[in-house]
Order: structure tokens, then C-alpha cells, then sequence
């Protein structure tokens, strides 16, 4: 088997003495998809933060390639570098251009050379679809452009895992496509990826492992081919029968 | 009105003009300076200083100018600390811009959503990083009308001055009429100088107030 790139062990996360994540396990390898589904309130978007230890958490622990995360940590900026987060609501930095955008970590944070770095945005750009916007400001852009962008701009710092909370939900119906298929491509490159979606063709369609939540847990895990097909699960039963119209 | 009287005014009212746009500007400065630095602490919730700068922006805005000069000018001296008017008039204005710059830069920096910083974060930056390269700009852009606001709101305020004996613009009017008596053309000049220093300063806001609006929000 593979490395593994993501480990978590016994997570324990608590919102003023409210439970939201009630002891998570879970284990991500190198070059795994896995998605997370759950109905909404669950506790998706706290895990994805609390990998990248925007939350701290009360119990258990976070490993990135071994390597223990922790909020307040001090090598955690080195460590969130090896994590690419895209968060639901768009996040660009609405007084730089694209390109500055891009550019701004890798230069900044990695010292890597303005020149080289600007190269390797164009390309990655250009592989999205948006040479054109580069020195376009966020307002400038469609919800879908600017999610591609958020992508770019984490592609860029070279990270070992990619996190994704709903990264299409706040878009226009004809504009999810283009994100999705970004993704797909990412997927394809055989990126590290944990995603967490309402797009339930896209799940199917991409993951190598659904993960369900329901209240803070993990519920139940298997291929997409199970679990959309057969759910283990009176919760996730019903939770799929929500998205179905044809029963 | 006469003007050969206004011809003799004018290079008073010039001096005494030098005299507030130089302690005006002072004030300002050092405002903006404990503005930043109060709102800082409020920001980044700092324990301790976050309450005493609390009470000293109650204190701030709460007391009349004339007050806070009064009390450093006349109060201070009776604990040992003695004062040149001058240095009396920059620290009171000080002392009453501060806590009206914190509130600029603090509504500034609250106007940035969380999520600004925390994709910041996530790309690695760290927490001064993040204040720095990507709140402040923004938080600036946002503070700007308040912050043009507080220039024209302060150098006004100077014309208080008089009372602990500085020759400011105010005290040469006071003191002409008292003296000769030319009521109109004493405050028709004293007008026109305060016009002369605040338009530009509120030309000059509005231009800055259209460069910066390249960050709106709303993206
Ligand atoms: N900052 C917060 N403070 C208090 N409660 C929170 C906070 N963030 C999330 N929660 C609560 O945690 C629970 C899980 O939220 P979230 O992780 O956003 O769910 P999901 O992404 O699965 O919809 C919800 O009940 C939500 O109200
Ligand atoms: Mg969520």
C-alpha cells in the first residue's frame, strides 16, 4: 500500500461544549481520492478546517506525512504549505490581480524567484482555462473563474494533499462544470484529494472512496460502486434518498 | 469690509496659520499612530492592554478637547510634568484623535472577512503575514473616508488651541477683535484660512478615497 499522506486518530472537536466531531479516524494514501458526504451540519467543513488547524481540536491527533499538526504549532506555516485548502465562499484577495493572487505565497512565504513563479502561474493558468484574466481582479470574474483561480493559487505552493469544502455549491448551476472538471483533472494527475461535495455524480464519478458523516461521525466508508449502490447504513439510506427523485 | 486692515492682518493670521497646520499635522500624525496601535490590540483581542485601551477610548471620546487640554495643560504641571504650550496642544489633540483613528482602522480591519485571513493561513503565511500583506490593505481601503474625516474633524479641533495661549489662527482673531475691533474682517480671514488649510486636505482625501476603492469588496 501506498503512504500515507493524512492520518487522524480519535478527533475530538468541541463548539462551546457542543460535540461536532465525536471521535474521527481516517486515513488518506498517497494518490487516493476520497470524498465526504453527509447532510449539511454534520461536520464536514469543521474537519477540513481543523486539518489545516484553522480549529484546534480537544482530543486525538492530526498527521501530515507523519508529522503532527497542531494549532499554535510553530512549524505550522510550513506545514499548511503541503496542504491546499479551496473554501466554499470565494477567497482571492479582492485588492491584488490574478496574477498577484498567485504569486503572493510562493514569493512571499516560499522566496521563491518572481520570474520563475509568474512562469509556472501562466502555465497553470493557461490549464484552467483563464490565460486571459491573469491580470484581471477578482471582482472582474465569474464564481467559476474565481474557483479556478483558488485553485491555481494553491496548486502553486506544490502541496501533498488537496482539501476541498463544497468548493461549487455557491456557484451558478452552468458554471459548476468547469470547476468540476478542473478537479477531475487533478484526479487524473493522481493528486492526493479529500473533497467534500452535494455533487453526488461527481462523487461517484471521481472518488475512490466515499466517507458518509452523520453528527460528527464517520458512518460508514466504502467504493462508490457500495455505497451508492448498497448502503451499509439505515442513515446513509436516507440521506441518498434525498437526492433520488425516481423511488 | 477694508482692505488696507486686511492687508495688515494677513501676515498674522499667515504665522498663526503656519502654527496650526505645523501642530495640526503633528496631532494628526501621531494619532493615526496610536490609532494603529489600539486598533491592533483590539484586533488581535491582546489581554490586559485590550481593557485599558477601552477605557482610554471612553475617556478620549467622552471629554471635550478644551477639557483634555486643560487638564494636561493646568493639571499635569501640580504632578511634576511640565508642558510648552505647543507640546501640551499635539499631545491633547493626541490624546482626542487617537481614539477617533482606532475606530477607522478598527472598523477597517473588521470589515475584512475572517476568511481573508484564513486563506492566507492556509497558504502558508504566518499570523503577521497574513495582517500585513493581505487585512491591512484591505482594511485600509475601508478606513479611508473615516480616516479623511478625522484630518478635517482634528485640524479643526486645533482652534481650540487658544485656550492654553497658543497663537493659532483662533487666538489671532479673538485677540484682533478684542484689540481693534474689526469684527468682520477678523473672521472673514479667519475663515478663509481654515478654508485654505481643509479644502485641499479634503481634495486630496477624495482622490485617495478613489484609488483605494480598487479592493471593494463584494467580490
Ligand atoms: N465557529 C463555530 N462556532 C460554533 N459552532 C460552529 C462553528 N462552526 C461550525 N459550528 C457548528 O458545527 C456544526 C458543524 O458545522 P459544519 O462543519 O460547518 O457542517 P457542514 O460543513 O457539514 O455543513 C454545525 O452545527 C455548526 O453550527
Ligand atoms: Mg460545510
Amino acid at each position: 500500500m501506498s503512504e500515507e499522506v493524512l492520518t487522524l486518530r480519535g478527533v475530538v472537536k468541541e463548539f462551546d461544549g457542543k460535540t461536532i466531531l465525536d471521535g474521527i479516524d481516517l486515513t488518506i494514501r498517497q494518490g487516493e481520492v476520497a470524498v465526504i458526504i453527509g447532510p449539511s451540519g454534520c461536520g464536514k467543513s469543521t474537519l477540513l478546517r481543523c486539518i489545516n488547524a484553522l480549529e484546534p481540536i480537544r482530543e486525538g491527533e492530526i498527521l501530515l506525512q507523519g508529522e503532527p499538526i497542531r494549532a499554535g504549532a510553530k512549524n505550522l506555516p510550513s506545514l499548511r504549505q503541503k496542504i491546499g485548502m479551496v473554501f466554499q465562499s470565494y477567497d482571492l484577495y479582492p485588492h491584488m490581480t490574478v496574477m498577484e493572487n498567485i504569486t503572493l505565497s510562493p514569493r512571499k512565504v516560499q522566496k521563491r524567484d518572481r520570474r520563475e513563479v509568474e512562469r509556472e502561474a501562466a502555465e497553470l493558468l493557461a490549464r484552467v482555462g483563464l490565460s486571459d484574466k491573469a491580470e484581471s481582479y477578482p471582482r472582474q470574474l465569474s464564481g467559476g473563474q474565481k474557483q479556478r483561480v483558488a485553485i491555481v493559487r494553491m496548486l502553486i505552493m506544490q502541496p501533498e494533499i488537496l482539501l476541498f469544502d463544497e468548493v461549487t455549491a455557491a456557484l451558478d448551476p452552468e458554471m459548476v462544470r468547469e470547476v468540476l472538471d478542473v478537479m477531475l483533472e487533478l484526479a487524473h494527475q493522481g493528486r492526493t484529494m479529500l473533497i467534500v461535495t452535494h455533487e453526488m455524480a461527481f462523487a461517484q464519478a471521481i472518488a475512490h472512496r466515499i466517507i458518509f458523516m452523520d453528527d460528527g461521525r464517520i458512518v460508514e466508508e466504502g467504493t462508490p460502486g457500495q455505497f451508492f449502490t448498497k448502503p451499509q447504513t439505515k442513515r446513509a439510506q436516507e440521506f441518498l434518498d434525498r437526492f433520488r427523485f425516481d423511488t | 469690509m477694508n482692505p488696507e486692515i486686511i492687508g495688515q492682518y494677513l501676515p498674522l493670521y499667515g504665522e498663526a496659520a503656519i502654527l496650526t497646520v505645523e501642530l495640526g499635522f503633528l496631532g494628526v500624525l501621531f494619532s493615526a499612530v496610536v490609532g494603529l496601535f489600539c486598533a491592533a490590540v483590539l484586533y488581535l483581542r491582546v489581554p490586559i492592554l485590550r481593557q485599558i485601551v477601552w477605557i482610554y477610548i471612553e475617556l478620549s471620546r467622552n471629554t471635550p478637547l478644551l477639557i483634555q487640554l486643560f487638564f494636561i495643560y493646568y493639571g499635569l504641571p501640580k504632578v511634576g510634568i511640565r508642558t510648552t504650550p505647543a507640546v501640551c496642544g499635539v499631545a491633547g489633540l493626541t490624546f482626542l484623535g487617537g481614539s477617533y483613528m482606532a475606530e477607522a482602522f478598527r472598523s477597517g480591519l473588521e470589515a475584512v472577512p475572517k476568511i481573508q485571513e484564513e486563506s492566507a493561513l492556509s497558504l502558508g503565511m504566518t499570523k503577521a503575514q497574513a495582517i500585513r500583506l493581505v487585512i491591512l490593505p484591505q482594511a485600509f481601503s475601508v478606513s479611508v473616508p473615516a480616516l479623511v474625516a478625522n484630518v478635517i474633524f482634528l485640524l479643526k479641533e486645533t482652534s481650540v488651541f487658544s485656550a492654553v495661549s497658543l497663537m493659532d489662527l483662533m487666538f489671532t482673531a479673538k485677540n484682533l477683535i478684542g484689540l481693534y475691533y474689526d469684527t468682520t474682517e477678523a473672521l472673514f480671514l479667519l475663515v478663509v484660512f481654515y478654508l485654505i488649510i481643509l479644502l485641499p486636505v479634503g481634495v486630496l482625501g477624495t482622490v485617495l478615497e478613489k484609488r483605494v476603492r480598487y479592493a471593494g469588496f463584494g467580490s
